[in-house]
């Protein structure tokens, strides 16, 4: 259904509407509100945490609820913003790019939404019922399994629960990219984006089931007496350790990969050139991939594991910096001599490349094992990972959304706010945090409360929080630049940009069921192929026929409710056994409804060809 | 490609891969396999912690894996579910040609025989927490066993579950191209959970008696 008949449902006909769709595109608009909502929580929180920090020996927040907005600003961040995020450019992209109506399960397309939601809004809920969870978003055992009150148990379910959803999503972009596939897109015609969502979706299959299992063994220990973590009982914590970073990893590349591939595509729509070094940038991704389930015990230098695997993992973490760098220059290779459009995607692209850089220096300065018994826990850790997450992973969404907003919504975001955003958030964001990685070598731990005066660690921390209102504003004027855009209004063409994948060669926004009839493609950036050598058209694969459509469905919705009932069940029934009774009941509900969708038939229908040949759906 | 999916399928007619003949049973079968990639990385977790959990300084509680384990039962219950694997297969052998009654039938095996499985399974958990004092909370020995042998379980009992309202829903309607892949993946799902359980044998009962 396209936005504008959409419009003229009532309101709660257009809820119901994306209730229970199982259409990528407004599951991507789903993803893009619900990240966008956390991801200013999680703004607000480090704004609280800035706020502390500005002055030594601050009383602005006390030091339990210190713990708690550090916990919930890193969780909130990685988990419920640059994940959703990063889902929402997927979901809207990636279809598209390989000339699919769909991806391979809307059904479980919209599960894994909704399992993220609920699982994210039970985290939350946590603010409200007493208190957050306060062991920092890594949890460590014994600090997570001993920390009193509900908030780790609130962390437990909401991350188990919107794991699920990131599995389900991760094992749905595989198949669609494997099997949906538009006649001629072979492997290595994909456009970028499409190859890192691939990449990333095989590390989120391999790499979330040891959180599962993690989050499973502290759910045991603190809410059913087990003792994986206890060592008095003949527990072991760092097995927790372990379990987490064997997750943790992979999941930074989960974050990170897909935003490479994006930049790959709008440096080379900007520079009106083919991408330079196309397979060793696939290769190089692939590689990144596969190294990074190699290198988890990096985070572990310091638990004691002994010079041999201190040695090892420090090889292998350097050797990451090697594919790395391979696309670094490549990006820098395809704009060489080419001509470029400073558009507000590629203003971020292009600081981009500088900032992640100086987070990957950072990176392998801490890969060094023996020096990062002095680095670590200190600022300079923070410093270096806020610079490849915010400097790769925000600069990207920023730059995804300005890039495909037509497709989203069928407007444009405005170029001239966009470019206002981009400055103070761009000065903000090395002012802040730059200097954290001096305040870290001067020996400044992370995850204090508060500091001393006159340890000069006094000017560097309230450079820090000026950074960080700068990047607060530049945040703000991005969200000034979405409202004036929705009420505006102003429709645009199908191809603003002089794109030169798929995407491009159909309408903004795309009608539900994306292309009319399949495309055939010629190659890399078919559509540019057929700019040069066609009729600026996709030459269709197909005659006009009928189009097979899914059914909407409310099951997921239903079964993700079950869970998030049954979360609160199970966090309860430490205090009162009668909570069980909650527990087991949303677990029927969730049970009950993955049975109504195994036998209940549901086969879809069909567009027919008369319809599309009126127009159905297209603007 | 929609309700014609819903045709009886009959011996002797094609097609002869019923589960992968649509776009949608590809997808599926596909789909499963990841999934059970992921399965793979869970019970490797799984099996991980209970190999650093296994030793005597984990016990601090009850008899150790030594004592602890009978291999008589342990090999009764690998018997059983290695068979219902196999019988399985004779059940997809009959999807493949479209013989939906002797499907049913071997499948109704299969389950029978993963109920035995299963009961013999409570049975023994039961002996352990009554008569042994090794329960999911004596020690990190216990916590860990529990967790891998009782996830292991509740796949079991997930599978039957499934399984058998696969048969039920379909007992009237027999086999047609939109429920053959259901019928495929749940018993590629069945096979998985066997062959971990080889590996549950392997290290758990067997590494365990000897090893203590
Ligand atoms: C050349 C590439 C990289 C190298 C060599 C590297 C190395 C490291 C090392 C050794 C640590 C542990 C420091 C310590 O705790 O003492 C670390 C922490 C971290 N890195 Fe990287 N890294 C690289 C790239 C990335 C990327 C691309 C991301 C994310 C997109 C990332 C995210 C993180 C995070 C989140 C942490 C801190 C986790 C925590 O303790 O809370 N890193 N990195
Ligand atoms: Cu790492």
């Amino acid at each position: 259904m396209s936005t504008a008949t959409a419009q003229k449902k009532g309101f709660g006909a257009t809820l119901w509407d994306y209730l229970t769709t199982v259409d990528h595109k407004k599951i991507a608009i789903l993803y893009l509100v619900a990240g966008g909502i956390f991801f200013l929580a999680g703004g607000l929180e480090a704004m609280l945490i800035r706020i502390q920090l500005a002055v030594p020996d601050n009383d602005f927040v006390s030091a339990g609820l210190y713990n708690q907005l550090i916990t919930m600003h890193g969780t909130t961040m990685i988990f419920l913003a640059a994940m959703p995020l990063i889902f929402a450019l997927m979901n809207i992209a990636v279809p598209l790019q390989i000339g699919a109506r769909d991806v391979a399960f809307p059904f479980l397309n919209s599960l894994g939404f909704w399992l993220f939601f609920f699982g994210g809004v039970l985290l939350n809920v946590s603010w409200f019922t007493g208190g957050a969870p306060d062991a920092g978003w890594t949890a460590y055992a014994p600090l997570s399994t001993t920390s009193p009150g509900h908030g780790v148990d609130y962390y437990v379910m909401g991350l188990q629960i919107s794991g699920a959803g990131t599995l389900i999503g991760g094992i749905n972009f595989l198949v669609t990219i494997v099997n949906m596939r538009a006649p001629g897109m072979t492997y290595m015609r994909m456009p970028l984006f499409t190859w890192t969502a691939f990449v990333t979706s095989v590390l989120i299959l391999f790499a979330f089931p040891a959180l599962t299992v993690g989050l499973f063994l502290m759910m045991f220990d603190r809410m059913f007496g087990a003792n994986f973590f206890d060592p008095q009982m003949g527990g072991n914590h760092v097995i927790w350790e372990h379990l987490f970073w064997i997750f943790g990893h992979p999941e930074v590349y989960i974050l990170v990969l897909p935003i490479f591939g994006l930049f790959s595509d709008i440096i080379s729509t900007f520079s009106k050139k083919r991408l330079f070094g196309y397979s060793a940038m696939v290769f190089a991704v692939v590689l990144i991939g596969f190294l990074g389930f190699m290198v988890w015990a990096h985070h572990m230098f310091t638990t004691g594991l002994g010079p041999v695997a201190n040695s090892i993992f420090a090889i292998a973490t350097m050797a990451i910096a090697v594919p790395t760098g391979i696309k670094i220059f490549n990006w820098i290779f395809t704009m060489w001599g080419g001509s470029i459009r400073m558009t507000t995607p590629m203003l971020w692209t292009v600081a981009f490349i500088p900032s992640f850089t100086l987070g990957g220096f950072g990176g392998v300065m801490l890969a060094a094992a023996a020096a990062d018994y002095q680095y670590h826990d200190t600022y300079f850790v923070v410093a270096h990972f806020h610079y490849v997450i915010v400097g790769g992973v925000v600069f990207g969404v920023f730059a995804g959304l300005h890039y495909w907003w037509p497709k989203f919504f069928g407007t444009m975001l405005s170029e001239k706010l966009g470019k206002l955003a981009f400055w103070p958030f761009f000065i903000g964001f090395h002012l802040t945090f730059f200097i954290q990685h001096f305040l870290g070598l001067m020996g400044m731990p992370r995850r204090y409360w508060k500091f001393l005066p006159n340890q000069d660690l006094d000017l560097g921390n309230l450079v820090s929080t000026i950074g960080a209102f700068l990047m607060a504003i530049g945040a703000v004027i991005f969200l000034i630049n979405v409202i004036v855009t929705s009420v505006k209004g102003e429709k645009v063409s199908g191809d603003p940009w002089d794109g030169r994948t798929l995407e491009w060669s159909i309408p903004s926004p795309p009608p539900f069921y994306n292309f009319t009839q399949t495309p055939l493609v010629r190659g890399l950036d078919p559509l540019w192929i057929e700019k040069r050598q066609g009729n600026g058209k996709m030459t269709p694969a197909e005659p006009l026929g009928d189009i097979h459509m899914p059914n909407n469905s409310f099951i997921p919705f239903v079964m993700s409710l079950g869970l998030f009932i049954a979360g609160f069940g199970f966090i309860y029934q430490v205090d009162d056994k009668n909570w069980l009774i909650v527990g087991i009941a949303g677990m029927l509900i969730t049970l009950g409804s993955m049975f109504v969708r195994s036998v209940k038939d549901d086969l879809g229908y069909h567009i027919h060809k008369e319809d599309l040949e009126k127009g159905a759906g297209s603007e | 490609m929609s309700s014609d999916q819903l045709q009886r399928l009959k011996p002797g007619q094609s097609p002869h891969e019923p589960e992968k003949a649509t776009l949608e049973g590809k997808n599926k079968f596909l789909g499963f396999w990841f999934f059970l990639g992921g399965e793979t990385v869970l019970f490797a977790s799984l099996f991980g912690t209970y190999l650093a959990l296994n030793g005597p300084e984990s016990n601090t509680s009850g008899p150790g894996p030594a004592e602890l384990f009978g291999l008589e039962l342990v090999f009764i219950m690998t018997v059983i579910l290695l068979t219902s694997s196999l019988t399985s297969v004779y059940a997809i052998y009959h999807m493949k040609n479209l013989d939906f009654g002797k499907m049913q039938l071997w499948l109704g095996i299969t389950v029978a025989l993963g109920l035995t499985f299963l009961g013999l399974e409570i049975y023994e958990f039961y002996e352990y927490v009554m008569h042994e004092d090794h329960t999911f909370t004596s020690d990190a020995f216990g916590s860990a066993f529990y967790a891998l042998v009782g996830f292991h379980g509740g796949h079991v009992l997930f599978g039957l579950l499934w399984i058998v309202t696969l048969m039920v829903r379909n007992s009237k309607r027999g086999l047609n191209l939109y429920n053959a892949p259901k019928f495929y993946i749940a018993s590629l799902y069945w096979h998985f959970i066997d062959v971990v359980w080889v590996f549950i044998f392997t290290v758990v009962y067997l590494m365990g008696k000897l090893g203590g």
